[in-house]
């Protein structure tokens, strides 16, 4: 174990990059090339960080682990816990691998305001670290809410034509859910008289009727983030009008937030009501499957379709998380981790077209094979992962997810299922559109294809994609211990509340 | 031998990286020399292997690579198994891989894409080797959709046809419906027997036949369902009845993809898969029935349709559909072995024969409609005589009752062991697929022999451009045609004592259901002279009303087809399944897609949800703001109105 308190240098260290750029003064040009340099600089030496908790992070132990625990507002019990376990530690690395290949997919196409995106970038970097570190209720909803800020930033200053309603839509929807959220954390708080997370989940055994409705609280804020049908309708406006790199941090870290919370929270919290909603989460998660992809098959913008893809993805990911075995909830946590690397790159896809032709209609393009075999190339790879194809990441997740659901309910894994006939429709439908042809448009006979920076934002992902498909237990067998405590503290749970339900 | 089998299964994999990663730096030549020298070798040790295999004490080999992945009970790993099932195909694939190989330097010598092509070919053999070598069902799978992929982008490999990308598109989709069910199947089979490896699958066997589990709400036999739904996967791969609308659309790939995956090797995973699960299948009879029904329809089926085409591969691709068929039925009624046995012999004659129509086509200038050709036999006179020897072993031409099994053509002997097994199972399904494949047997004949009176005979009916540079193909795509010929000569009368004859116990080991193999090639064995010989005279019967029809009246097919109109039309259009699916799945998925949109997604959730919020905030907004006029005896009005209502109100109520 480190002696220096790792967890708050990987959060906070984009804060110090976040400083310097706002000091620093000068000829625009050089305040925009030093902020970029200093943003990625920042951001690599802070994944580099957080390499070491993965390196360091004993893979046998289910509890937390590099606790730092401070005392915040000591008169109110609140303190500044943080640690990590096998489940989150996926997710910061997740959050530190995207920021630096946010930033450098950003290099050419941001121009105005540099200084202010790239603060905004490593700022939101801080929250969602923080988010997955925390273990105080109320310092994990600072994280959590503190993330909407750059997020409706980046949405509403460096967005599209329809950038300010697309925020408005995402923050309030956002919103409207936490604060029932925050309502549920303050009930609990009183309860347990702390809000220091491992506490409250030693001492706290609420009584169903509190179960139902702090479950459902929760279920408000962390539905809306996932998202889940029929709570959707932010995500494909939000994804549309954002910057490509706000699309990748928002499709590739924002949407876990949700699963990571019914997993962290609503699951180990309210035992008895998670097992009392598991229908509605699968009704709703199955209707998010079949319905997205439907409506994905339609899709005239390519960042749409991408977007209501994620929909569906992450539709299996409620699934698992609610069936509550261990295929289940592994399965949900690795294709979150899969679709967060995924999707990103999708959205990168679209990221690099844009960024040449100012279009993300699917019709204006068709035929870039002939001018762009590297782009082809990667477009088609990731295509692959998305629609589940075995070796590649996108498998395991959806595999996992499926055969302990199998288990749980054939219904559901049964019409989950169909995802994956109607995902590769849509996906090679679009790749087909865009990518195959002649390529007759006269716009599209100059268009080159990718340079040297584009390759190395991809690369990475390639390899990553790679590994997670071929390898997957380097990241299944860490977390392992984490769920299959997750999974047995909710059994004993249940035992125990059937036992006192008996007369 | 681990080493070997190891290089057999990975050396493929390297060249195509080799050719597809590195292609703008070596170029053409270099990376048609790499994935043929890989494909070489590969096919080298695989007959090493397979004689150590088939004829060695040592019956099973299992290579171990790493871990896939663990989570819970569930366990998966990536391992190589080799036994004789697995030896067979080893010797299919890398066999009519490399020919392939080879035979496309000379066909594809002019395309701009070499190195891409031969990459996807290797890539393609790579998966199809890791599907034959799984030792468990979810690595099975992995070669499953691994070849679904290739295959995909082979279809596909003309990105400039739209016709070739929807062709592309729908063989991937199609199969992912069979995958649907074949994952549905894993997941039952691993809740059934927790594992998902072969062997302790096979050790469960007996148990879950006993068993039962909810399924979709209904309490279902357990192995017979798992068997089924794996099956809707074999089915969507080889292409039966119901799932096989993708097969023939496939042919829009360059013709040596069109031997390779789409006749020889891919479309055999279906039966394989059968083959390899038959421990299972075995102990399922009411899903062995099902197999065999489906089997027999879709070589009925197929075949009706294959009488009435002109593009002369579309015909060879009902004819492969066919076939499968057969070797669909025969697994179904436990004659894995005679599955396997013509899985074999189909490889190397239906190759050839797509190889050949490539050699035809590539003489007339990418010409593939058959009413263009004609007289073709002066022009390509090898590949000519090859064609002849392919399609007598499609017909299953032999003599019988000579040197103990007959002597003849491939086809005759696994054909025939197919339906003296399938007569012989003495049941009605049995009986049904063999009548029905009696018929296909005929139609199959006459239309293979009019492929050959249509393209080869009589006078040539294109333009005379083409005649004039129509020429025989050069020696690097006729070599690879001899090595398949000698196949479809040889293959059967060698390999029948091994698969069918008395050697079987020694040569399949444990690698098939022994228990059925045994019951049914016995069964076989003891069929009445009748039985055996009327395949062969529904065959030459076939092939001489096909000579009457093409060759000494050739006024005859068009009057057959104005007496059955109705018929004909029907078998033409491929009895409508590319409508009914469009009409009934295609147009309305995208209907609903586009109503879920626009109705769902805006009208009713925006609408209801934050855009009609805001709407109304606004409405509400603008209503009070009217009050707020400025007019002081607006405001005096509403005073007054406020102390008239509030003293009422004390009046009436509180006092």
């Amino acid at each position: 174990m480190a002696s220096w308190p790792i967890l708050s240098v990987v959060t906070f260290l984009p804060l110090v990059g976040a400083l310097f750029c706002l000091v620093v003064q000068g000829p625009k040009e050089a305040v925009d090339r030093n902020c970029r340099s200093a943003a990625l600089i920042t951001s690599l030496v802070t994944f580099l960080v957080s390499l070491l908790l993965w390196v360091h992070f004993d893979p046998t132990k289910a509890g937390f682990q590099f606790e730092e625990k401070v005392a915040w507002i000591p008169a109110l019990n609140i303190g500044y816990h943080m640690g990590i376990d096998g489940i989150s530690l996926f997710f910061v690395l997740l959050s530190t691998l995207l920021t630096p290949i946010c930033i450098l997919a950003s290099w050419e196409a941001v121009e105005t305001r540099v200084k202010e995106y790239m603060v905004a970038f490593l700022v939101l970097e801080t929250f969602m670290v923080g988010m997955f570190c925390a273990l105080d209720l109320a310092l994990f909803y600072v994280f959590f809410e503190g993330v909407l800020i750059p997020m409706f930033l980046i949405i509403g200053v460096w967005g599209g034509k329809r950038r300010v309603y697309a925020a408005f839509k995402f923050f309030l929807y956002t919103l409207l859910g936490s604060v029932l959220m925050l309502l549920a954390i303050i009930a609990i708080y009183w309860q347990a008289g702390t809000s220091d997370f491992p506490t409250v989940m030693e001492k706290l055994q609420l009584p169903f009727q509190w179960q139902f409705w702090l479950w459902l609280a929760f279920f408000a804020s962390f539905a809306v983030k996932v998202p889940m049908w029929p709570v959707h309708t932010w995500l494909p406006d939000a994804h549309v009008e954002a910057p490509t790199a706000g699309s990748v941090i928002l499709a590739g870290v924002l949407l876990k937030m949700g699963g990571y919370g019914f997993i962290r929270f609503s699951v180990t919290l309210f035992p008895e009501a998670t097992q009392y909603f598991a229908p509605l989460v699968f009704g709703l998660s199955v209707i998010a499957v079949i319905y997205t992809s439907l409506v994905a098959l339609v899709q005239e913008d390519m960042k749409k379709l991408i977007a209501y893809s994620s929909v569906a993805h992450m539709g299996f990911v409620t699934i698992g998380i609610y069936v509550m075995n261990m295929q289940g909830v592994q399965g949900s946590i690795f294709q979150m981790l899969s679709h967060g690397i995924v999707s990103a790159a999708l959205f990168l896809c679209v990221g690099i077209v844009y960024d040449r032709m100012h279009t993300r209609e699917i019709a204006a393009y068709g035929g870039l094979v002939h001018r762009m075999p590297r782009y082809a190339f990667v477009f088609m790879f990731f295509t692959l992962a998305s629609v589940g194809l075995p070796g590649l990441s996108g498998f395991i997740g959806e595999f996992l997810v499926l055969i302990g659901t199998f288990k749980a309910n054939t219904w559901v894994a049964f019409l989950a299922a169909t995802g994956l006939i109607l995902g590769a429709a849509y996906a090679l439908w679009l790749y087909r559109k865009i990518i195959f042809g002649e390529l007759t448009k006269d716009s599209l006979k100059a268009i080159l294809d990718m340079n040297r920076r584009e390759v190395a934002v991809f690369l990475p992902l390639v390899l990553i994609v790679l590994w997670m498909g071929i390898y997957p237990n380097s990241f299944l067998d860490p977390m392992a211990p984490a769920v299959d405590k997750l999974i047995g503290d909710y059994n004993a749970a249940l035992k125990l509340a059937r036992t006192a339900a008996l007369p | 031998m681990d080493l070997a089998i190891k290089l057999i299964v990975l050396l493929p994999l390297l060249a195509a990286a080799i050719a597809g990663l590195f292609c703008r730096v070596i170029g053409d030549r270099p990376a048609q020399i790499v994935t043929c020298a890989a494909l070489l070798i590969a096919a080298a040790l695989s007959i090493l292997v397979f004689a150590t295999i088939g004829f060695g004490h040592e019956k099973q080999v299992i290579v171990p690579l790493f871990t896939w992945m663990t989570s819970g009970t569930l366990e998966v790993g990536w391992s190589l198994r080799v036994d004789t099932l697995t030896a067979v195909m080893l010797i299919v694939v890398t066999g009519v891989s490399s020919m392939v190989h080879v035979y496309s330097v000379g066909y594809m010598a002019e395309d701009p894409s070499i190195p891409r092509f031969m990459s996807y070919l290797s890539l393609f053999t790579f998966f199809m080797l890791m599907l034959v070598t799984a030792d468990n069902l979810v690595q099975l799978f992995f070669g499953w959709e691994g070849v679904g992929l290739a295959s995909y982008l082979l279809i596909g490999f003309w990105y400039d046809r739209p016709s070739a990308n929807a062709a592309a598109i729908k063989a991937f989709v199609v199969n992912r419906v069979g995958d649907f069910g074949f994952a549905l199947g894993i997941f039952a089979v691993w809740m059934l027997s927790g594992s998902v490896d072969l062997k302790e699958v096979f050790d469960k066997a007996p148990e879950m036949a006993q068993a039962s589990f909810m399924f979709l709400g209904y309490q279902v036999p357990a192995l017979e369902t798992a068997c089924l739904l794996l099956f809707v996967g074999a089915m969507g791969k080889s292409a039966q009845l119901g799932l096989h609308t993708w097969l023939p659309d496939a042919m829009e790939g360059p013709t040596p993809v069109s031997a390779l995956i789409h006749a020889a090797t891919m479309v055999t995973a279906g039966v394989f898969m059968v083959c390899r699960l038959s421990p299972l299948f075995e102990l399922a009879p009411t899903a062995s029935a099902v197999v065999t029904l489906v089997g027999a329809a879709t070589a009925f089926f197929a075949a009706t349709i294959g009488l009435t085409q002109f593009d002369i591969k579309r015909v060879v691709a009902y004819s492969t559909c066919s076939q499968l068929g057969y070797m669909f039925f025969a697994a179904g009624v436990g004659a894995y072995s005679a599955a396997m046995f013509h899985l074999m012999t189909h490889a190397f004659f239906k190759a050839l024969l797509f190889l050949g129509s490539g050699s035809v086509i590539h003489c007339l200038h990418h010409e593939q409609d058959m009413r263009n050709m004609g007289g073709v036999k002066e022009k390509a006179p090898q590949t000519f005589i090859l064609m002849w020897i392919g399609t007598l072993a499609l017909a299953g031409i032999g003599v019988p009752f000579i040197l103990g099994h007959g002597l003849g053509f491939a086809g005759f002997y696994s054909k025939d062991a197919i339906l003296e097994a399938s007569y012989g199972a003495h049941s009605t399904v049995g009986q049904i697929a063999y009548w029905l494949g009696v018929v296909g047997a005929f139609m199959t004949a006459f239309y293979s022999a009019r492929l050959m009176f249509m393209t080869f005979y009589g006078t040539y009916r294109g333009d005379h451009h083409t005649w004039d540079h129509a020429h025989e193909s050069p020696p690097v795509m006729l070599i690879p045609l001899y090595v398949l010929a000698a196949g479809a000569l040889l293959s059967g009368l060698v390999a029948y004592g091994w698969f069918v004859g008395e050697g079987w116990e020694n040569f399949w080991g444990t690698s098939i259901a022994v228990k059925a193999t045994e019951h049914i090639l016995h069964a076989m064995h003891e069929v009445d002279t009748w039985v055996k010989l009327l395949p062969l005279v529904a065959a030459l019967s076939g092939m001489a009303l096909s000579y009457y029809y093409y060759v000494v009246n050739p006024a005859m097919p068009a009057k057959t087809i104005r007496a059955f109109k109705p018929l004909h039309t029907l078998f033409y259009n491929k009895w409508y399944f590319d409508e009914l699916y469009d009409a009934m799945l295609v147009q309305p998925a995208l209907a609903i897609g586009r109503l879920f949109w626009k109705k769902g997604d805006g009208a009713t959730i925006d609408g209801l949800g934050p855009d009609g919020l805001a709407a109304r905030a606004n409405d509400v907004a603008g209503v009070l703001s009217r009050f707020q006029s400025g007019y002081l005896y607006h405001y005096a009005f509403v005073m007054l109105v406020g102390v008239a209502a509030l003293v009422s109100y004390f009046m009436l109520f509180v006092r």
